[in-house]
């Protein structure tokens, strides 16, 4: 039945290192928690029941961000609250990945004036950028997915 | 008790106080004074007992830019015993404007008046902690003033991280749990 009827007589898969880190990776993205605004509403819908993130293994989001492999920056970044949100990108372990959630995070928004950082890619390196105003919890689960693409591309690199 | 019967006790209480009493759009009762007179009035708006102000429900500024004088700051006080409420208005030049501090008769104004002083520009003397409130505390300019370019660009700044070498960390996380111990 289902996987076990595919396995040959043998029960031996063989892949690359690489191939079988990539799909650990892209499998289980824990994010951080860091709702900063509006955005962060949509975002936890995205991790609840109803849209269910945990189908794509990215539900537990983390308290501490030492245990945490993605930062969803969702909302608007203010200039007092950027070298916190710095501070923790640094804490996270690598490999780390960001996504840019909304207007506000990825561009300023409607927020055109002194107090609102212009875009979060000023402080840290950003790999999906996600529209809307805020962006529906399918949209945000579509980054996320993007992100999952991209993390089985990758390389792996030996130090 | 409108603003006239208001001012007629604050008169009885503290003579030669020059209180002008202003129309206002909401009926509330509106009342300013001058900038030198206003502790005094505020303690006798607390402490007279047909008044008894003895909540400081807040506490703003107004920026009239180009209109001299430019800036009126705004108490808003409530009498929980007589159902009422009062507006106390003070005019200030835009050329260093300054107030006594508040917080004598109200500890509750520490918070408003350093956000008036973050926001403004208005300083306070005598206040306690006269430090910003909402902005980070080297930013320069007042940002609610009229004249402030609001969709000012500027590059966010943001601290790097500690750099610790393998002995110092081992050596604090030793010390850590000492501490526990």
């Amino acid at each position: 039945m289902g996987l076990e009827s595919e396995l040959p007589d043998i029960p031996v898969l063989t892949t690359s290192v690489e191939k079988m880190v990539n799909w650990a990776r892209r499998s289980s993205i824990w994010p951080v928690t860091f709702g900063l605004a509006c955005c962060a509403i949509e975002m936890m819908a995205m991790s609840c029941g109803r849209y269910d993130v945990a189908r794509f293994g990215a539900e537990v989001f983390r308290g501490s961000p030492r245990q945490s492999d993605l930062m969803i920056v969702a909302g608007r970044l203010s200039r007092k609250m950027a070298p916190a949100l710095r501070r923790i990108y640094d804490q996270m372990p690598e490999p780390k990945w960001v996504i840019s959630m909304g207007a506000c995070a990825s561009i300023g928004g409607v927020f055109d004036n002194y107090a609102i950082v212009q875009g979060v890619d000023q402080i840290v390196p950003v790999d999906v950028y996600v529209p809307g105003c805020p962006p529906r919890p399918e949209s945000l689960i579509y980054g996320i997915v993007q992100l999952q693409r991209k993390i089985d591309q990758s390389k792996l690199k030996l130090s | 008790m409108d603003a006239n019967a208001i001012s007629a006790a604050l008169g009885a209480a503290l003579p030669g106080v020059q209180i002008e009493v202003a129309p206002s759009v909401d009926l509330q009762s509106t009342m300013y004074v001058q900038p030198e007179n206003v502790i005094a009035v505020l303690g006798a708006l607390r402490d007279v007992p047909e008044l008894k102000f003895e909540l400081l429900s807040e506490m703003t500024a107004l920026d009239f830019w180009p209109r001299e004088p430019r800036f009126e700051v705004v108490y808003i006080l409530v009498s929980i015993e007589h159902r009422l409420r009062v507006r106390l208005k003070v005019r200030l030049p835009g050329e260093d404007p300054h107030l006594p501090t508040a917080t004598v008769v109200w500890p509750a104004a520490n918070w408003l008046e350093r956000e008036i002083w973050d926001m403004f520009g208005i300083a306070f003397d005598g206040h306690p902690d006269p430090r910003r409130l909402l902005m980070p505390e080297d930013w320069e300019g007042y940002p609610a003033r009229k004249d402030y370019p609001v969709q000012i660009q500027m590059k966010p700044e943001f601290g790097s991280p500690t750099q610790v070498t393998e002995e110092e960390f081992r050596a604090s996380l030793l010390k850590d749990r000492l501490a526990r111990k």
